[in-house]
């Protein structure tokens, strides 16, 4: 459930308001729900609201983590 | 200056009013001062009931009708007059024909701003003269309040094929190619983008055009070995195939990677949990080809402004069920299925 | 699309598959469940299934807010709407839902209700305050993901004193459901055992992972919170093979990049403020479940439609052929249910489950019908 997508801080508005930007579709949403949201961050958006921030260290990691055990998997095969 | 501009003054800070209906004086001033100085051509002139034209040529003749009732009215790229016109011509086009003359029949409701029904109309004519297809008849109705979301716009097209030519859904064999004329979800997503409600700011405007002149190119390039022409309008990419495979009692299996979409088109269908396949389309064609054609057919194309970015999505199979099936660029393969219901904003 | 493409990398989805099959033992069984409808439909759209081993079995969980909504409160909905002066607003998703006698908001705002559309709680206020003539009614539902949403509209509505906003609370809670499938599962005679369960990813950033610690501690189930893409859903198969090979039994987040161990503080105290537990809720497919639905409490009556307008719920019964509930509670595959694709399309859905399209008998139809059964695949 819970369909939700990331999506760029680009500009901060009045009333806990910011516009997010999803590869150049730009949308108005509430940042109410977090604290400290600066211009920039990668916010989790659901139904207009966002609910939580991307840790960009945490993504990578879990990207290279990802390529990793796919490649363990390939050598191990060899 | 605008053809209006010669014509008898109508105050355009007005409203319709139920008497432009009525059939008197008021309805012949609405005529006279918005819709013939927008659409004006001789066969318009002749101000009759009918309009009679000449039989351009040897062939078969080709009609087709649509009725088009979009909110809202004005969106980016287009208004619901140019959608009009280009819709009914791409109908007649898609089957081969040279569009010749389009009817348009419009029903107005009452307290329509006037300003915005000049829009319209003048939308309209410039599309129609761009086109090269007149409109050689027409009428206006006028409904009350709450009767009808605006202006609904019913066109009618002829056309005639060409001899020698024979498009029809039910054409496509296994092996036959397919074809599509460029990146598919521009006119939903525009629409969607200005709805009430749904408001986000996006660049993508509708790729509403009149698809005839691409047809030529595509008909002279590859004729014999066409098949079939479809637009994958509402219900978007995935209704058109279906339909195919349907109506040839084929199946298709189509290739993600191959099917171009803009990434903002992609970006607002995450946004709106929508699938870009099932989104609506003005300006874009499917054609279905026989392998020996196919790629006379994309270079032809791919020649044309309206089909630089043509692309071979796929490749009709054998399939009892007539499933649209679709490897997907991830690797995994799926149905493509019509889109279920009406197109909805979801959470989840 | 910036933390979604990097996801949806096939190349890499081929090498946890090949780490998934080496790694899971072909002699014992890995039934997992993801809970979420997000999970089913990420399965579904990429065929994810395709990649896994035979040992390896993915149930699929009553993790969608739309399919567990049960008729008597769809009704209810149907109901409030009709009544002149009221403004029914709704996500989009509920639209076709079947209430009784296939009656759907679809149907009723055919008939003349005034029920409209909107993507944000948000919407809704502004529609209160532009039409104040209108009692405007906001049918609330989903998990704790779309709670808060829910409680900044009526925080919005409050500072701007609207008097004529309310909701329609059905808020529900996902732990009370996962607890209702584990021990349902291990009494029920239909239930299947469950090995593991790939864990919530956005309900997981309100409640945070530690919200799941119950699954382990008292039911000695690993749990892998993931992300809703597909490279998410096959890493934390993978985690979950490795927790049952290594007889673990802990809470693991692989939505690492949104989830903490506590969760969204701000959105979790602002809900408690306005909302409680309901003694019990009914859940499609589930039953009664004590502790597991939201409403308001007393001091936010007025923002409560329930008690403004004295809706009632009646009780009613699902379509009897309609496996839902066997379905939701992984006690049957959707193709099992006799009205799957004969009665029951996504076009004319009459379980919950074919609607929203991450249900499990929606997600099956549109993009898994040219599959053979898992059973087929297995002895091919």
């Amino acid at each position: 459930m819970c369909l939700a997508i990331p999506a760029e801080v680009i500009d901060l508005l009045p009333d806990e308001m910011a516009r997010v930007s999803l590869d150049g579709i730009v949308k108005t949403i509430s940042v109410g729900l977090l604290d400290e949201v600066a211009v920039g961050d990668y916010v989790v958006v659901h139904v207009g609201h966002a609910l939580a921030r991307i840790d960009e260290a945490e993504a990578r990691r879990t990207l290279a983590l990802i390529a990793e055990m796919g490649q363990m998997a390939a050598e191990a095969a060899r | 200056m605008s053809p209006r501009d010669a014509k008898p003054r109508l105050d355009l800070s007005g409203r319709v009013e139920m008497t432009h209906g009525a059939g008197g004086r008021a309805m012949a001033q609405l005529i006279e001062a918005i819709f013939k100085p927008a659409l004006a051509n001789d066969f318009l002139a002749q101000g009759n009931d009918q309009a009679v034209m000449p039989l351009p040529g040897p062939g078969r003749l080709a009609m087709s009708t649509d009725g088009y009732v979009v909110s809202p009215l004005f969106f980016p790229g287009g208004d619901i007059g140019s959608l009009a016109i280009h819709g009914t011509i791409n109908d007649v086009a898609l089957s081969g024909a040279v569009p010749l003359y389009l009817s348009v029949s419009v029903i107005i409701e009452e307290g329509f701003p006037l300003a915005d029904l000049a829009r319209i109309a003048d939308s309209m004519g410039a599309a129609s003269r761009a086109a090269g297809v007149p409109v050689v008849t027409g009428d206006t109705k006028v409904v009350e309040r709450g009767k009808a979301d605006g202006v609904f716009i019913s066109t009618a097209g002829l056309g005639l094929v060409p001899p020698g030519l024979d498009l029809s859904g039910d054409r496509a064999r296994p092996g036959d190619r397919v074809i599509l004329s460029g990146s598919i979800g521009d006119h939903g997503i525009a629409i969607l983008s200005s709805r009430e409600n749904l408001e986000f700011e996006t660049a993508i405007l509708s790729d509403s055009a009149a698809l005839h002149g691409l047809i030529a190119a595509m008909v002279a390039a590859a004729g014999p070995h066409l098949k079939l022409m479809r637009d994958p309008t509402r219900g978007g990419l995935a209704a058109t195939l279906n339909e195919i495979a349907n109506q040839s009692g084929v199946g298709i299996v189509i290739e993600e990677a191959a099917i171009p979409v803009k990434p903002q088109v992609a970006a607002a269908c995450e946004l709106l949990g929508i699938d870009p396949l099932t989104v609506a389309n003005e300006g874009k064609l499917i054609a279905v080809v026989d392998p020996a054609g196919a790629e006379a057919l994309l270079a032809a194309m791919r020649a044309h402004p309206l089909g630089r970015e043509a692309a071979l999505i796929g490749t009709i199979g054998e399939d009892d069920q007539h499933f649209v099936q679709m490897r997907t660029a991830f690797g995994g393969g799926r149905i493509v299925d019509w889109l279920a219901g009406e197109q909805l904003p979801r959470i989840c | 699309m910036k933390h979604v493409e990097e996801y949806r990398d096939g190349a890499l989805a081929q090498g946890l598959a090949a780490a998934i099959r080496a790694e899971a033992d072909p002699a014992r069984s890995y039934r997992l469940m993801e809970f979420c409808g997000g999970h089913t439909h990420a399965i579904a759209r990429y065929g994810l299934e395709d990649l896994l081993p035979p040992p390896v079995r993915l149930i699929h969980g009553p993790g969608c807010p739309v399919c567990v909504l049960p008729v008597g409160r769809i009704d209810a909905a149907i109901r409030l709407a009709a009544r002149p002066g009221i403004t029914l607003c709704t996500y989009g998703d509920l639209m076709r839902l079947p209430g009784s006698n296939r009656d759907s908001l679809l149907k009723a705002k055919a008939a003349g209700a005034d029920i409209r559309m909107v993507y944000s709680t948000l919407d809704a206020v502004a529609i209160a305050a532009r039409e104040p003539e209108r009692e405007v009614v906001f049918f609330a539902i989903g998990f704790e993901t779309t709670t808060p949403p829910t409680a900044v509209a009526i925080r919005e509505a409050e500072q701007n004193g609207l008097t004529n906003f309310s909701i329609f609370c059905n808020h529900v809670l996902t732990p009370a459901a996962i607890r209702a499938i584990v021990t349902g599962a291990e009494a029920a005679r239909d239930g299947v055992a469950i090995d593991g369960f790939i864990g919530p990813a956005h309900v997981s950033t309100v409640i945070g992972s530690e919200a799941y610690r119950f699954c382990a501690d008292e039911f000695a189930k690993p749990v892998a919170i993931a992300g809703f893409e597909p490279l998410d859903v096959l890493q934390a198969v993978l985690m979950l093979v490795r927790q049952i090979n290594q007889g673990r039994h802990e809470i693991e987040t692989q939505y690492i990049r949104a989830v903490t161990p506590t969760g969204n503080r701000k959105a979790q105290a602002l809900v408690a403020t306005m909302f409680e537990p309901r003694p019990s809720f009914e859940w499609r497919g589930l039953g009664a479940l004590p502790d597991s639905g939201l409403r308001l409490r007393p001091a936010f009556a007025r923002f409560d439609a329930e008690t403004r307008f004295e809706v009632e719920t009646v009780p009613a019964p699902d379509h009897p052929g309609c496996a839902c509930g066997t379905i939701l509670r992984g006690a049957k595959r959707p193709e099992q249910c006799k009205l799957f694709g004969t009665i029951c399309t996504p076009d004319s859905p009459v379980g919950a489950c074919m609607v929203s399209s991450e249900g499990a008998c929606a997600a099956q139809w549109s993009y898994g019908r040219f599959r053979r059964p898992a059973a087929e695949r297995v002895s091919a």
